[in-house]
């Protein structure tokens, strides 16, 4: 039994209690810093609680076996705490060895296996987005059929028959439609507007309405154009609703959806159903304002239509509801294209993607 | 249309703003320019690309647009010169207008000796400048003067003409030779502008072939008349002829017009020679005068203009000197009736305004969009969703999360699809100018479009797709088309990516995610059932050996399953595709489940599996309702663990399966005591042994 296996005990007063066993622990820490590995373990369990010369056993034999009556309480205390410290460090390393296998490691450089979660229609994405926008001040939301009569779709919209706005929205008309007189005619809607007259005709003023929706138009598809496209459609009606009003809401929606530091800019423009109607441009989202090649260096981005409802809208209307009378109330109405607003905020260069269900598109969006 | 800058000048030229500001100002009136380019000496200036609206055709010609920039300016615009040499005596020539419906106007000039020949001068470098074709001097005057001004008119050549000139409609089976070199059949909804022998030019429209300028031509007549819009469109589109003179005269021109036009196209055509024979000839129809040009005027009032307008952003508003300037700006004629109160006269050039709004409209658009201010009306209402948003929303969180991709696809699908999916035969719709032969029906089912997308991406050798579409299908006939809302989904391939645990997606992918969506909805009773192939009740684009209905509360919500292998050959799928359709306006009859927490025990379940073998005829709901009939309130959940079936027939006998079912039962209150679990087997097992099941050693 070596004598230098355990420090030399000073006393048996605390402090020199204290020293020693002080000793004895940053041996034992240091000791359990190397614990990898089984034989490890074995040699260490071996050194601290072996029978024959384990160290606690040593200083059993050496320090308390000895021990005056006074320090033997003092002194099996800390030893008890030595003790307890030992076979801890052992069920840690023991629960360690069952465990953890090495020979069982996993590259942890391989690839994850992902979550998949579908993605959102970017489409989709902007009409949930817009809705919420306006739903924050007040818009409700509405829709209606996307097979319309002429008299929803152009008629009561002041477009009378034959004018030529009507040449501006090629219409995919439904067959068998020969014999019907014109208002009553089926077609694919054009655009969102025929709900604003449907929702008017069912309730008064006051109105703040959107409408997003699906709409057809018989034209060639290209990278910017498709047949089937999405709007959204809007219109505020109450008791002086004013020119200002239109452009002030606009505004807060564009900055909603684009960020506070867009601009808008109004400009003339001519829809049979509004007057004055407006075009509204937005600061380029792309390069502030400056120009580049999105904007064609204008700083401008031609974004939605708009403008007050007009008078002749509310008279189609007051055939069925006569509260909207235009010298008692006032409205505006505006119509956004969904897919294009998409395309520029997720720079999607060819607008046929967007009905491809084409997976790696869509995936993008997840 | 384009616009030479130095020309727009020429009517206006103490413009002191730059090319650029006043590009800038007038595409803020509503004269948009869209690109602007340099010209060259000697034209110089720059060249405006202009986009202007259906409704301004008095502004698509550079005194239009002359005319806006003098309002924007607040400047005065000099009437056009007009100054004719003196006429040598003639008796002009005679006009009948037979057709005063359609011709308001007519003036004739006689112009002789005449030569023709290129253009020279300032007409061929501002044709130049504009990239505009010239042909010969005569013809390029009156384009020259259409660009300048914006009235159309026409130069005959005078000695092919036989006798009066007659405003008549085409008679049946009339032949016309036009310009552009086509031979036409005329209908007689058709105004021709005819002499007594034969129709010379498709009123409003184009010219004649036989009665053209040539380098010959000696002698010439030119026509400046006043043409009904809805006649010319009408003619324009029978015959398909877009010009320059048809735009212009279905939109609306301008009255007074024609006499000013005559004017300056004979100015230049005279500018090489040639001299005036008699008067103008003007042939007014009154009545049309007194509706197009001769107009009543329109009540306006500052102050309702200025309350539609709102507040502008600086200055004291919409006040009486700011409307009734802009209004005087654009060429009307104001009276004052009262305080702020003015009968407006309307300018002949300006047939879009008709009524007051159309003079508010005039007065922010002059005054300036950007001028106003940006106020938000207030509002305390409330804001409503639609009644269905909810479940949708509810529906389509389920999907994303489960993996399925939205997408949009086509409204519209081939006959055969057509027939093929929808649920009953013969309720599809079909279109009367279909985009194309795939598209010529409304689609009854969103399956077609589905199995597009799909076969979209396998044909990219993207095999590993899930999808879905909420969307309108539409079912009836040309005299009613009912509109419905579905949601179809696909899949196909492996789910999860290859590395770790891939396989492939199944029957029961489909069936689960049928069972969470439906699950999202409170229901009595769901059942799923499958049919026989030859019971003719399962749709036909559905497998019959893997695919299924879903029925709730007594009400078919919806069919699923593997694509018929003939349908997938038919598509050239080159691998099984599962696909499913639910009818939304079914679905959502139910209400949304809310979801209610129940307490959990304290005591611990306990597990008892029971193996059995069952001959195949007998299918696990037999088992599930055998086991809940029990009645046992411990039994908290009971399910297949574990299905096995022994090809070779040893370990299972042929035409039977293995099932490990699995059971757990607890008590919300007690430990359960072994007699109990004892007990409870003993009638598991009996229940299922009566099915025809044998527990398995």
């Amino acid at each position: 039994m070596p004598d230098d296996s355990i420090p030399e005990l000073g006393g048996y007063d605390d402090a020199a209690l204290d020293r020693a066993f002080a000793l004895l622990t940053t041996d034992l820490e240091r000791a359990a810093g190397s614990l990898d590995g089984a034989d490890a373990v074995e040699q260490f369990r071996l050194e601290w609680l072996g029978r024959k010369h384990g160290r606690l056993k040593t200083v059993s034999d050496a320090w308390l076996k000895t021990a005056p009556a006074a320090a033997r309480r003092p002194l099996g205390q800390r030893f008890n705490s030595l003790k307890e410290r030992i076979e801890n460090l052992l069920t840690d390393s023991a629960a360690g060895k069952h465990r953890v296998s090495i020979g069982a490691a996993i590259d942890v450089t391989l690839p994850g296996t992902r979550p998949q979660p579908g993605a959102e229609h970017p489409i989709l994405r902007t009409w949930h987005e817009a809705v919420r926008i306006f739903a924050s001040i007040g818009y409700s939301v509405a829709t209606g059929p996307e097979v319309e009569t002429d008299y929803y779709n152009f008629e009561s919209l002041n477009f009378p028959p034959n004018h030529p706005a009507r040449d501006t929205q090629d219409t995919l008309v439904v067959a068998g439609q020969e014999r019907k007189p014109l208002r009553d005619r089926l077609l694919m809607r054009t655009h969102t507007s025929p709900v604003q007259i449907r929702t008017m005709e069912q309730q008064p003023p006051p109105i703040r309405l959107v409408i997003p929706g699906k709409v057809h138009r018989n034209d060639a598809a290209d990278a910017t154009h498709s047949p089937i496209f999405h709007q959204l459609e809007g219109l505020c009606v109450d008791e002086g609703i004013t020119f200002s009003d239109l452009k002030g809401t606009l505004d807060y929606a564009m900055k909603a959806f684009f960020g506070s530091s867009v601009k808008t800019r109004f400009f003339p423009s001519f829809f049979p159903f509004t007057e004055p109607s407006a075009d509204v441009q937005i600061s380029c989202i792309f390069c502030g304002g400056k120009g580049c090649r999105k904007c064609k260096h204008s700083g401008w981005i031609e974004l939605l239509g708009c403008g007050m409802v007009d008078p002749s809208v509310f008279g189609f209307v007051r055939e069925k509801q006569p509260a909207y009378d235009p010298e008692k109330i006032s409205g505006f109405a505006f119509g956004m294209g969904l897919d294009r607003i998409a395309m520029m905020k997720y720079g999607v260069s060819d607008i046929g993607l967007l009905y491809s269900g084409d997976v790696r598109f869509l995936e993008q969006f997840a | 249309m384009n616009v030479l800058s130095s020309w727009l000048r020429s009517y206006l030229p103490t413009v002191a703003a730059t090319d650029r500001q006043l590009a800038d100002d007038l595409t803020l009136r509503g004269i948009a320019v869209e690109g602007i380019f340099d010209v060259s000496a000697p034209v110089g200036g720059s060249l405006y690309e202009t986009d202007i609206t259906t409704n301004r055709v008095d502004a698509m010609n550079h005194y239009g647009v002359a005319r806006e920039a003098a309002a924007i300016y607040g400047l005065t615009l000099a009437p056009l010169d007009t100054t004719l040499p003196a006429a040598k005596s003639g008796a002009g020539h005679p006009v009948r207008i037979e057709a005063p419906d359609a011709c308001g106007r007519f003036t004739a000039r006689i112009l002789r000796g005449v030569n023709i020949g290129p253009s020279q001068g300032i007409v061929a470098e501002r044709f130049a400048a504009l990239g505009q074709k010239l042909i010969l001097n005569a013809v390029d005057a009156s384009n020259y003067v259409l660009f300048g001004m914006g009235h159309p008119t026409h130069a005959f050549d005078l000695d092919k003409i036989a006798g009066a000139i007659l405003v008549r409609r085409a008679r049946p089976g009339e032949k016309l030779k036009t310009l552009d070199g086509v031979d036409r059949v005329l209908d007689v909804d058709d105004v021709v502008v005819a002499d007594e022998k034969q129709a010379l030019g498709l009123a409003g429209v184009m010219g004649g072939w036989d009665t053209m300028i040539t380098p010959e031509t000696k002698n010439i007549l030119v026509e400046a008349a006043w043409f009904d819009p809805a006649v010319v469109r009408r003619m324009s589109r029978r015959h398909g002829i877009h010009s320059d003179a048809s735009h212009r005269f279905e939109r609306g021109a301008d009255f007074h017009a024609p006499p000013v036009a005559s004017a300056l196209v004979s100015q230049l055509i005279l500018s090489n020679g040639g001299h005036i024979e008699g008067e103008l000839v003007d042939v007014v129809i009154p009545q049309v005068l007194a509706r197009v040009a001769a107009r009543r005027p329109i009540a306006f009032s500052v102050s309702r203009c200025a309350q539609l307008l709102g507040r502008t952003s600086e200055g004291p508003g919409i006040t009486d000197e700011v409307a009734t300037g802009v209004l005087r700006a654009l060429g009307c004629a104001l009276e004052q009736t009262g305080e702020g109160r003015y009968a407006v006269k309307l300018p002949s050039w300006r047939l879009d305004l008709e009524r007051e709004i159309d003079l508010v409209e005039e007065v922010a658009r002059v005054y300036g969009y950007n001028g106003f201010a940006n106020t938000l009306p207030s509002f305390s209402g409330t804001v409503l969703e639609l009644p269905h948003a909810p479940k949708g929303a509810a529906l389509r969180e389920l999907l994303l999360a489960a993996g399925y991709h939205e997408a949009i696809s086509s409204t519209f699908c081939s006959a055969t699809d057509a027939a093929t999916f929808a649920a009953q035969p013969g309720v599809a719709v079909a279109m009367d100018n279909p985009l194309s032969e795939e598209a010529g029906m409304l689609r009854p089912s969103l399956l077609p479009g589905m199995l597009t997308m799909l076969a979209h991406n396998l044909n990219r050798n993207v095999d590993d797709v899930r999808l879905f579409e909420m969307g309108t299908v539409f079912t009836g006939s040309p005299e009613r088309v009912d509109e419905a809302q579905g949601l179809a989904f696909g899949a196909t391939g492996r789910l999860r990516d290859g590395l770790h645990s891939a396989r492939s997606v199944d029957f029961y992918d489909l069936k689960g995610l049928v069972e969470a969506l439906t699950g999202r909805f409170v229901s009595r009773s769901v059942y799923y059932d499958a049919f026989p192939p030859e019971s003719g009740l399962l749709p036909r684009w559905l497998n019959p050996a893997r695919a299924a209905r879903c029925v709730i509360d007594g009400s078919t919500i919806g069919y699923f399953g593997e694509l018929h292998p003939d349908e997938s050959d038919r598509r050239k799928l080159r691998q099984p595709v599962f696909i499913g359709e639910i009818y939304l306006d079914r679905l959502f009859r139910q209400s949304l489940r809310q979801p209610t927490a129940r307490e959990l025990s304290r005591y611990q379940p306990v597990r008892r599996d029971f193996s059995l073998v069952f001959p195949d005829t007998l299918h696990w709901e037999a088992v599930g309702s055998a086991l809940a009939s029990l009645q046992i309130p411990e039994l908290q959940e009971y399910r297949p663990a574990e299905i096995f079936r022994d090809p070779k027939g040893k370990a299972v006998p042929a035409g039977h399966y293995s099932m490990l079912v699995s059971t757990t039962f607890q008590s919300p209150d007690r430990t359960l005591r072994d007699e109990d679990l004892h007990s409870w087997s003993n009638s598991i097992v009996t229940a299922l042994e009566s099915l025809g099941g044998k527990l398995r050693a």
